[in-house]
């Protein structure tokens, strides 16, 4: 039965779903919008899954005194030090949580995202070398898109931008709407093999 | 020429970072004013809050964080210059944890220092709920239910501009701000197509093309792409925002990386004439 | 009927009587006089999509059903996939590791579990050339998946004692935090092959040319088509949307998942003729094809 039950489960749960979609009766809305409550309560507690594999993983380093412990350790107190000040003192505006949110938490995303302009820039210098004819097409449209969807493109040319839409809404939304398809198709695909048991991988048994 | 070309092709990538850096910070400092116009999605958004009726309940989830601010949150503010101005009624919330306090701020700037609306009565801030899609079908069943207080803690049923507030039928319009998952994608597929909700979108310039297969069959009645989106609404909304002025910060930026592209190219050709 | 069947059924008759009595239940308590009662079954709007749903669901039973009758079904090359090999022979040769980003959506998402499927199947290969594996991941529910899928493979291969829990690592479920640390692993470790299998965000593009500055060799793939031109211009090879969910069934060779590939193709020529036939249809001016297709 280890191996059925959640089996059992994964396809009932599977195809009530799919059913959710199709029923609008309302006391199966009202069950289906209990289980996503469960759901959402599920998910929250999977985090104390994940604060278990941080800490168990990083005390044996700095048990062990492995390569950069001492950052470890730093992980570790930063940790417990904002789910302590979260808990204690609350996460509402003006707390020290929020403080340190604003202060420290917000200006290194921020920073992780403006990489984003760097790497694009060497990412684009080194990729679109016009090697072959797909790669021109590649190349050329991506400087056409690039220049046509900024004030510069229509100082240039003052139907650039016109140009560019043109681009993005017929041949690069044909493209995209095909890979979306497809992709679609793919997931469907894949979902009927989990929720009947084909595909048994994703839970380590053959 | 040869040497010039193999130091090209060689090109250590921080060089590249140094002119893309000049190339952001010059424009900033001193703007370049370029003129642009405003495209079809951008006033498709504009005129369906447009068109709400003045005094009517608006849906306002802000799902991104502090990563995505620069072309997200000139968008936000600008869009509830424009739902204030109209007299509309803003019912904010984020499905992004780190989102309340981006609309608090938003709010506060807009709302409570150039409009002097009454928190509450013309606009609340329901805060953050864990569950993504889920949320979003379980307010299609009772938005106070999955919200039971907003962001300070306050009980929804005490809150004057929540009354008569149950689900997605008792609002007119849905405005997302959307910084990747859970976002416009799921707003459309969810809520839209479920509940026959107007909805218009602002996202980030990575994600509009995906977006737009949405927009073109009606499912999203306006769409704001990026900075340039941003920046063009502000346009239309009469207000010099973040937007416009990181256009010519855009602008000089892709240039820069075209002139690179061109250049890694006749670096490349010129040594490939010269092997063969 | 054997005991075992016997408790089977029995099981899923508790769950479905239970279920009906609080489908009932549930209508009765139903008070809101904001939100009217509806009775119905089956929303007649949505018949459409169940039909094609139908399609598609027969589609893929039917080839699954020819493949285990033993028919040989003929998958075309997917370049991308034959290189995970490739990338885990070339760490094998420089005495590397081999860094697996299974993505930053949790086990909702059906990129998600395609990735888990994918690692059983690299870990596994892995395990024959015992060199390290590091999972890091987003999203802690995926931990004990990813786990156990790993473990799954290393068994598979009678290699379970070479399994190393603790290179599968919960990092943060934060985007920013999440790429800044799985860079650092990239640029201190230095992995020989960085695979990037499942749903990606903005981060795509840092963690692909942070992968790419240390030399490694890069196999990605997602269906977040607005992530496709990052990788594509950042890795050696990119699978593209479905390609993503092809790979269970093209490294694993298994018919039954072959099948299944099969029967999504089928659909997808369903769909492409019909959207050829609406498309001549709409041009001569009938319209009735194009709305059969309308969702409400």
């Amino acid at each position: 039965m280890r191996k059925e039950v959640p089996l059992i489960i994964t396809f009932l749960a599977g195809f009530f779903f799919i059913a959710d979609y199709f029923i609008p009766h309302t006391g199966f809305s009202n069950i289906a919008a209990d289980v996503n409550g469960w759901a959402i309560i599920v998910l929250a507690f999977s985090y104390i899954l994940g604060v278990g594999n941080v800490l168990r993983i990083n005390a044996q380093r700095i048990a062990k005194k492995e390569k950069d412990w001492v950052l470890k350790v730093i992980l570790v107190l930063c940790l417990f030090f904002m789910l302590g000040i979260g808990i204690f003192g609350g996460i509402a505006e003006g707390s020290i949580f929020d403080w340190f949110f604003v202060n420290t938490y917000t200006p290194m995303q921020a920073t992780m995202f403006a990489l984003l302009a760097f790497f694009i820039a060497s990412a684009a210098f080194r990729a679109f070398r016009v090697r072959t004819t797909q790669a021109a097409l590649l190349a050329i449209t991506a400087v056409l898109v690039m220049i046509g969807r900024v004030p510069i493109g229509e100082t240039i040319w003052k139907s650039f931008p016109d140009f560019t839409e043109w681009i993005m809404g017929v041949p690069q939304l044909a493209g995209k709407r095909a890979i979306l398809i497809g992709a679609a198709l793919g997931a469907i695909s894949t979902g009927l093999k989990v929720i009947t048991g084909l595909e048994r991988t994703y839970m380590g048994q053959d | 020429m040869r040497k010039f070309f193999e130091f090209i092709n060689k090109l250590d990538r921080r060089v590249i970072f140094i002119f893309v850096a000049l190339a952001i910070i010059i424009p900033l400092l001193r703007p370049l004013n370029i003129k642009f116009t405003v495209t079809e999605p951008v006033q498709g958004f504009y005129d369906a809050i447009e068109k709400v009726p003045q005094g009517s309940k608006v849906l306002f989830s802000c799902d991104y964080e502090p990563g995505s601010r620069p072309e997200l949150f000139p968008m936000t503010v600008a869009a509830l210059e424009q739902m204030l101005r109209r007299n509309l009624k803003v019912i904010a919330l984020s499905l992004w944890p780190a989102g309340p306090p981006i609309v608090e701020e938003a709010l506060s700037d807009v709302a409570e220092k150039q409009f002097k609306s009454k928190y509450g009565v013309d606009y609340v801030n329901l805060g953050f709920k864990e569950g993504r899609e889920v949320v979003m079908v379980s307010m299609g069943s009772s938005i106070p239910t999955t919200f039971p207080q907003d962001f300070r803690g306050t009980k929804v049923s005490e809150i004057p501009i929540m009354q008569g507030v149950s689900n997605f039928s008792d609002v007119k319009l849905i405005v997302n701000i959307s910084g990747g998952y859970p976002g416009t994608k799921e707003w459309v597929q969810q809520v839209q197509a479920r509940y026959n909700i107007g909805l218009v979108s602002g996202c980030t310039a990575v994600s509009a093309p995906e977006y737009y297969p949405y927009y073109q069959s009606g499912q999203l009645r306006g769409l704001l792409g990026g900075m340039k989106g941003a920046a063009e609404y502000e346009m239309l909304v009469g207000r010099t925002g973040l937007g416009r002025k990181g256009m010519d910060a855009q602008s000089m930026a892709h240039l820069i990386i075209f002139l690179f592209i061109v250049l890694g190219n006749l670096a490349y050709f010129s040594l490939k004439k010269k092997k063969t | 009927m054997n005991k075992r069947k016997f408790c089977l059924v029995a099981v899923i008759a508790l769950i479905a009587l239970n279920f009906f009595a609080l489908v009932l239940s549930a209508q009765e308590a139903s008070t809101s006089p904001a939100t009217p009662s509806d009775s119905r079954w089956f929303d007649t709007n949505r018949f459409n999509v169940f039909i094609t749903l139908a399609i598609v669901f027969g589609a893929i039973l039917w080839f699954i059903g020819r493949a285990k009758k033993g028919k040989s079904l003929f998958v075309r090359r997917i370049a991308g996939l034959d290189a995970i090999e490739e990338a885990v022979g070339r760490a094998t040769e420089m005495g590397k590791s081999v860094l697996y980003i299974p993505g930053i959506h949790d086990m909702n998402d059906i990129q998600t579990v395609a990735s888990m499927i994918i690692l059983g199947n690299v870990a596994k290969t892995i395990a024959r050339y015992d060199i390290p594996l590091i999972v890091p991941i987003r999203m802690p529910f995926v931990v004990p998946v990813a786990e156990e899928a790993v473990r799954q493979g290393y068994s598979s291969a009678g290699r379970l004692d070479a399994f190393v829990k603790d290179n599968i690592r919960f990092i943060s479920d934060e985007q920013f935090a999440y790429a800044a640390a799985v860079s650092g692993i990239m640029l201190r470790e230095r992995p020989a092959a960085n695979l990037l299998l499942g749903s990606f965000y903005a981060e795509s593009l840092l963690l692909a040319e942070t992968g790419a500055s240390t030399g490694a060799i890069q196999v990605a793939g997602t269906a977040n088509i607005h992530q496709l031109p990052f990788f594509i211009v950042a890795c050696d090879y990119t699978l593209i949307g479905e390609e993503l969910f092809a790979a269970s069934a093209y490294l694993s060779r298994e018919p039954k998942l072959l099948g299944s590939l099969k029967g999504s193709d089928l659909a997808k020529a369903v769909i492409v003729l019909a959207i050829i036939l609406g498309t001549i249809l709409e041009t001569a001016g009938v319209k009735w094809f194009t709305k059969l297709f309308i969702v409400q």
